[in-house]
């Protein structure tokens, strides 16, 4: 009798391992969570700092402090590590953390492949690092590596290559493990259309990763054999077609930028109604809107390439399927404003970097929609106009949405209430700065500057200088946003905090059932009671 | 503190460029010198009202909910989470919206598209980093290459404020000249990397891609200088290679191809004269700041690991014919210049390069040598 109390003790009572071989071998969902969004923090700031540099030497015309080749460097390595070291890997690690607490899961589906995908993402983003010292230094083609250009690439471009597969497979695994989780391991009682619409938009991404991170690799793999073996699939000698890549990597790319805003709009979504005290306005057409939107997404690519050269009938076609995407977009913006209407709002730091979110993130919509129109894109096409553009959706919106994440949730798994003042301070250094940053570079675009260039003619000036100003302050700002995480994992301000952390929050979601911090090993019987609220 | 300071110094530079031509800063898209950049405009006017239209409503409406529906003026929230008839309204309103927009954005694309009936065709080649321009009716053929004024300041470390320099990043040596008034046709192609052509005030631009043909069109009403720049990354010189489009009445433009022609004839007469050896390092010395210093570097240092050095290279005080022949046919990213130079600037600046950059090697070749091996290498010679 007592060997089998011992035995069913040991089952249950196994913790994390000791010491740092704890977080290499882990398979526990809030670790490798934990390690995911560690691994993204840092890579933001090693992103951002490519970004200072960027802005640095833009502060002024003239060539002050870096080379052309290694200024083309920094933008096409910013964008690569932004991309895939820091906002996907952000939301992957939003997704192991919170996907089986709301669902009412035990862990991740497949545990060992998960820690598996962690490690394949940072020899990835170390392995595409490491192409900085190399000879004839990184990849300079732009994040989109489009050839023959990304050809001219000295000894970086097997390893850039090779890092591209790592980091997609990473990705793939991601997204096998996802949907396999939302498939199988809801709690009973957990229909599809009660999920969090994190975890629908979440569901809806993994589908979105695992059909093109495939596309993406054989673009890339073409390239190697193109630049190795002498085949000629982008070469017009040799019979191929260098905008045949432009086609193949935009049929990823498109739905791939998406991969960055669907879980923007499910932590939106799960956010704005906890503070509104309101159920979520549309909870179906939130769902339907998602798919309509993922849908657009594969239909849609070649409004990359308006100026490409396309028969007109093409020019056409993408450009109406293109508006379309306005519609189910409409829609999320229109719900988020219904589900504030008429609600019992308070603004803590989530809640302000939300709204934000529903602001900023309709500009740069807005944009989004000016751009489709073909034309008028003959002239905004690879100017400042459409790095303002996405910088909009991508910053103020994905980034904005991650750092309201992190307040939401950091007093959930760390069990510590951070410091309110300091983080609406961060919210604010962060709304003003990013606009100084990014908005004047809208009339930069207008005026004629165009994008991917080191330095400008000189009536760019003075829009150049205001929006490095506010890349340096945005820059200096998240520091406090590190401050904050370290102070709160420590203790924060000592405040207790109770399961549900937010008011009546439990009713919405059920990782808000749970002890904050979350004990080890969670819901390893399944809830019974499914809360309904956010429908 | 450090801000102030900084618009300051924002301010002197401002007051210091008052002495130079530079174009005004604009905060709206120009409207351009054609009737197609003219209907750009207004598309794109109208787009933007849209969006300010929506943006007011969606925002206002958070904004006012935002101030009215809080807790601390103790508002309580209301339950209710869909209406089927509001979203069916504002699901249709967009649609309509939308396709309002469709409809002059698809008249004005046909109207882009249409090259029928044009009544001369420009070849624009793009290469790294310099624009070729070839008149397909009349055989006038030249390169344009940044101006020598705005090459020197850009330059890392160059200590000349750009603000000195006229139209600095957006000036060249040789600008495509075209008549006003006539409905001109462009082809675009590349010879390495993608390129593209974009001068704002025509309304476009357009990728020239290596190996393919891309088309456009322009008609430019009014005399005067318009400037553009390439846009599409095409390397670490793609700042640099801008372009200038000056539109001339007929009569003008006529004289221009005159002028074009009789400089080709005498460029053809000099190149069967003898030259001595400092004329040809002379003239070496300009053509090689053109178009070879953006990569072997303008003291011809080259970039290690990616441009090899001039000075004190094996092949350029090695023999003189091979290195000739390197220079006409090309190898990896050198680009076969046999096509590119006239025989007296490849002679120039083969014999530049021999006695100048820190070599001595003292010999020189002479532009006829050169035009009887540019006529021997199939492809090159003009």
């Amino acid at each position: 009798m007592s060997a089998v109390v011992a035995e069913h003790d040991d089952h249950h009572d196994h913790g994390p391992a000791k010491g740092l071989l704890r977080w290499v071998i882990t398979t526990n969902h809030k670790d490798i969570g934990t390690l995911y969004l560690l691994f993204a923090l840092a890579m933001f700031f090693v992103g951002g700092s490519m970004a200072m540099v960027i802005r640095a030497e833009l502060f002024e015309p003239g060539m002050q402090f870096v080379n052309p080749q290694f200024f083309n460097s920094m933008t096409t390595m910013h964008a690569l590590v932004m991309v895939f070291g820091a906002v996907m890997p952000a939301f992957v690690g939003l997704a192991n953390w919170m996907i089986p607490m709301m669902i009412g899961a035990p862990d991740m589906a497949l545990p060992r492949m998960n820690n598996m995908s962690f490690w394949l993402l940072v020899a990835g983003v170390l392995l595409l690092a490491s192409t900085l010292f190399m000879e004839g230094g990184a990849p300079a083609s732009g994040w989109t590596l489009y050839p023959p250009l990304v050809l001219q690439t000295g000894k970086a471009l097997p390893f850039a290559i090779f890092s591209v597969h790592l980091l997609g497979i990473s990705s793939i695994l991601s997204g096998i493990n996802i949907i396999a989780t939302i498939f199988n391991m809801r709690a009973p009682g957990m229909t599809l259309m009660k999920m969090p619409m994190f975890v629908w938009t979440w569901l809806i991404t993994a589908f979105l990763l695992i059909a093109i991170m495939p596309v993406f690799a054989g673009a890339v793999t073409m390239l190697l054999t193109d630049k190795f073996f002498h085949t000629s699939f982008f070469d017009a000698a040799g019979g191929g077609d260098p905008v045949l890549y432009q086609h193949i990597f935009w049929f990823f790319g498109h739905p791939e930028v998406y991969v960055m805003i669907l879980p923007t709009f499910g932590v939106a979504s799960t956010i704005i109604p906890v503070f509104a005290r309101k159920p979520l306005f549309g909870y179906s057409s939130m769902v339907y809107a998602t798919a309509a939107i993922a849908f657009l997404s594969f239909i849609v690519w070649a409004h990359h390439m308006f100026t490409v050269g396309m028969p007109i009938a093409g020019e056409l076609y993408f450009m109406y399927a293109t508006m379309l995407i306005a519609i189910p977009t409409g829609v999320k913006v229109f719900n988020w404003t219904a589900t504030m209407w008429k609600g019992s709002m308070t603004f803590e730091t989530p809640m302000l970097f939300s709204i934000a979110f529903v602001v900023l993130f309709t500009m740069g919509g807005f944009t989004g929609l000016m751009m489709a129109v073909a034309p008028a894109d003959f002239q905004y096409h690879d100017t400042y106009f459409i790095v303002a553009h996405f910088h909009y959706t991508l910053v103020p919106a994905s980034v904005f949405i991650l750092m309201a994440a992190g307040y939401f949730w950091l007093p959930k798994w760390t069990g510590h209430m951070y410091d309110e003042r300091i983080g609406q301070l961060h919210f604010w250094l962060s709304v003003v700065s990013v606009n100084v940053l990014f908005f004047p570079q809208h009339f930069l675009g207008l005026a004629g500057m165009p994008r991917r260039i080191p330095d400008y003619a000189v009536q760019f000036a003075d829009w150049n200088m205001i929006s490095s100003i506010g890349g340096f302050v945005f820059g200096a700002s998240q520091l406090l946003f590190l401050y904050i995480v370290i102070d709160t994992i420590k203790g924060g301000t000592g405040e207790k905090v109770t399961a549900e952390v937010w008011e009546d929050a439990a009713k919405h979601s059920l990782e808000w059932t749970l002890p904050s911090p979350p004990p080890y090993h969670t819901f390893t019987t399944p809830p019974t009671v499914i809360p309904t609220e956010h429908i | 503190m450090k801000k102030t300071k900084q618009l300051f110094a924002g301010l002197i530079l401002m007051a210091l460029g008052l002495g130079t031509v530079q174009a005004e800063y604009t905060l709206n898209l120009m409207k351009g010198a054609t009737k197609v950049s003219h209907d750009i405009y207004d598309l794109h006017m109208l787009i933007l009202w849209i969006c300010v239209f929506i943006g007011i409503g969606v925002f206002g409406t958070m904004f006012y909910s935002i101030y009215h529906h809080r807790k601390s003026r103790g508002h309580k929230a209301a339950q209710f989470h869909e209406n089927t008839t509001v979203e069916i309204i504002w699901t249709i309103i967009p649609t309509l919206i939308l396709i309002g927009m469709a409809i002059p954005a698809t008249k004005a694309m046909m109207e882009l598209d249409d090259v029928q009936e044009s009544e001369m065709s420009i070849k624009v080649t793009g290469h790294q980093w310099k624009w070729e321009y070839e008149y397909l009716d009349n055989g006038i053929h030249f390169f344009s290459s940044l101006d020598e004024a705005s090459n020197k300041a850009r330059q890392v470390g160059s200590g000349i404020d750009p603000f000195t320099v006229d139209n600095y990043l957006l000036d060249v040596d040789k600008p495509l000249v075209i008549p006003t008034k006539k409905k001109i046709r462009f082809v675009f192609t590349a010879k390495d990397v993608i390129h593209s052509w974009w001068v704002p005030d025509l309304g476009w631009k357009k990728d020239a891609n290596p190996g393919f043909i891309n088309e456009s069109w322009t008609s430019v009403d009014q005399p005067g200088t318009y400037r553009g720049q390439c846009t599409e990354l095409c390397g670490k010189d793609h700042a640099f290679m801008p372009i200038v489009v000056i539109a001339m009445n007929e009569p003008e433009y006529n004289a221009w191809v005159e002028k074009q022609k009789s400089a080709l004839a005498a460029e053809a007469g000099s190149a069967s004269k003898q030259w001595v050896k400092e004329e040809l390092i002379a003239k070496g010395k300009s053509v090689y700041e053109t178009n070879c210093s953006s990569c072997h570097m303008a003291d011809g240092a080259g970039l290690a690991g990616t441009f090899p050095a001039i000075k004190a290279s094996k092949v350029v005080t090695g023999d003189i014919n091979a290195q000739v022949k390197l220079m006409l046919d090309g190898k990896g990213m050198m680009p076969a210049f046999g096509k590119m130079l006239s025989p007296v600037d490849f002679a120039a600046v083969v014999t530049y390069t021999r006695n100048g950059l820190g070599n001595s090697v003292g010999d020189s070749i002479q532009p006829s040598a050169i035009q009887t091996l540019q006529s021997a290498t199939p492809g090159a010679g003009k």
